[in-house]
């Protein structure tokens, strides 16, 4: 019997039937397309684009040159130089993340003890020429002042679950 | 002013290009835009909303998509045959639009109304399939080759079964004139082949699927196995011209199923005096039926794309001869039968 009507089902195409009726409703269905450059999809406060470099509110920088981010960095995206400023402190000298390296795993951000270096939300960004995604101390700085603000809102949010 | 272009259009060379031109330009137009109908009704399946950003609501893209193909770069493959592999797709879309010639659109709309308008299409289809074989051989490639082969075994069995599909539409309509063909299934939508050659239908169309190598079929394409097949190597204009070809096969073996099974330009409505049409637009044979009658199988090459995966090739094979032919044949002898037993409205002697 069951091999009666297993032949019957596959004469009368039986399960192609039932794939055409699951596409058929599917034609019908309200579509998800996020319409991209329009539309955006939601991001997380943990979102994890560019790099930034953050300062003080006295316009200190963060950094304190321990090397930690360069330790981890699995992508060796990361080169630091330390030298020592006439105040005393342990400063960098240069601090170049290669964006063409990054993995974007977040490693430098985890370690840092100073939260100086972090990754924003940005992610739409791009280089035209080579050498346009090195970044250098003073860019990861720049890009740092410009969204302090949506940075430590961000850092505020996660610090419960630290 | 007038009678001149008349008098020129009476010219038979002009009068007949000018015929050619009528049927080829839309034809082109629907090969343009059935592209865009595939990738829109294929990402509605998929939950998206297909290609909207060239033009209003993505109107233009089959344009943009040709306009990118013609300038682009025609690279020939090192050692593949040069005067072959601009001839394969020559061959393929020559015989894909040559088809086209013995189609009818209306009891009276036909470019060349020859008697053995059937066989002319099947020849045309078969020869077409050589266009494939020799981009395949002339590529130098072996996925080329690989999908020649396929080709080659996949299409002679499959062109088996739907001639003996066709057998019985010739059986039921004793002629091999396509407008005969249609007239014979006047009367009311009950007279359409379809009813009695049910299983000849199904088969048919399948068979055409698997004729044009499209999905569930295509494995000639193969895209996960071996990468695109036959056009691997072709890129530019050339690839265009396959392009064209296979839609334009796939627009005419959905117009040969409308004409010989879904009474062409008969109306569905005909003969049904209940309700009340009289003589109106709706009742009456026109060529806005046999194009309606067309989109509904286009829409089905669509639909199976989107719903099936591809056949493993020895389950092709196990189709087409072990299934296909055989219920033909059968069905062939049922319709011999009915013939004897002169069912009505089918087959009344004449």
């Amino acid at each position: 019997m069951h091999q009666l009507t297993q032949f019957f089902d596959s004469l009368f195409l039986a399960e192609l039937f039932k794939g055409l009726s699951v596409t058929g409703k599917y034609l019908f269905k309200k579509k998800i397309t996020v319409q991209y450059p329009e539309e955006k999809t939601p991001q997380s406060f943990r979102f994890r684009g560019l790099h930034a470099q953050r300062r003080y509110a006295n316009g200190e920088e963060r950094c304190i040159a321990c090397k930690l981010c360069e330790a981890i960095c699995p992508a060796l995206a990361i080169s630091i130089e330390s030298e020592q400023r006439e105040d005393g402190t342990r400063r960098t000298k240069s601090y170049d993340i290669d964006l063409t390296k990054c993995i974007f795993c977040g490693f430098c951000e985890e370690s840092c003890p100073v939260d100086s270096i972090v990754e924003t939300r940005i992610f739409e960004y791009y280089g035209e020429e080579r050498g346009d995604l090195l970044m250098t101390k003073e860019k990861l700085l720049a890009v740092g002042d410009k969204y302090e603000a949506q940075i430590a809102a961000d850092r505020a949010q996660d610090a419960p679950y630290r | 002013m007038l009678d001149l272009i008349l008098s020129i259009y009476k010219i038979p060379v002009i009068n007949i290009l000018v015929k050619i031109i009528v049927i080829m330009v839309p034809l082109l137009l629907t090969v343009a835009y059935f592209t865009y109908a595939e990738r829109k009704v294929i990402g509605y399946m998929q939950v998206r909303i297909g290609p909207n950003r060239v033009g209003p609501r993505g109107w233009l893209q089959p344009i943009a998509d040709a306009m990118k193909l013609m300038f682009k770069e025609i690279i020939f493959p090192s050692d593949a045959n040069k005067v072959l592999f601009t001839i394969a797709p020559t061959l393929a879309i020559a015989t894909a639009l040559a088809a086209w010639a013995v189609v009818p659109f209306g009891s009276e709309l036909v470019l060349a109304d020859i008697n053995v308008a059937l066989l002319y299409i099947l020849a045309m289809t078969s020869i077409g399939v050589y266009g494939i074989i020799l981009a395949g051989w002339s590529s130098n490639s072996k996925y080329a080759i690989m999908s020649t082969l396929r080709t080659a075994a996949q299409v002679v069995s499959y062109e088996i079964a739907m001639g003996f599909a066709l057998v019985g539409v010739v059986m039921a309509a004793r002629s091999l004139n396509i407008g005969d063909i249609v007239e014979g299934q006047s009367s009311s939508i009950w007279g359409w082949y379809m009813w009695p050659l049910l299983p000849l239908f199904v088969i048919y169309f399948i068979s055409g699927v698997a004729e044009t190598n499209r999905a569930p079929f295509d494995v000639a394409e193969g895209e996960s196995e071996i990468v695109a097949g036959f056009h691997v190597e072709y890129s530019g204009i050339l690839f265009a011209i396959f392009f064209l070809a296979e839609y334009a096969n796939m627009i005419l073996i959905s117009i040969m199923a409308a004409l010989m099974f879904m009474g062409g330009w008969l109306s569905p409505f005909e003969g049904v005096s209940a309700l009340g049409l009289g003589d109106s637009f709706l009742a009456g044979s026109s060529i806005i039926w046999l194009l309606a009658k067309t989109a509904i199988f286009m829409f089905l090459f669509l639909w199976f794309r989107a719903t099936f995966p591809r056949y493993r090739y020895d389950q092709i094979m196990r189709l087409g001869w072990k299934v296909f032919i055989p219920i033909t044949i059968v069905w062939i002898y049922v319709v011999g039968l009915m013939y004897y037993l002169e069912l009505a409205p089918w087959f009344i002697k004449g």
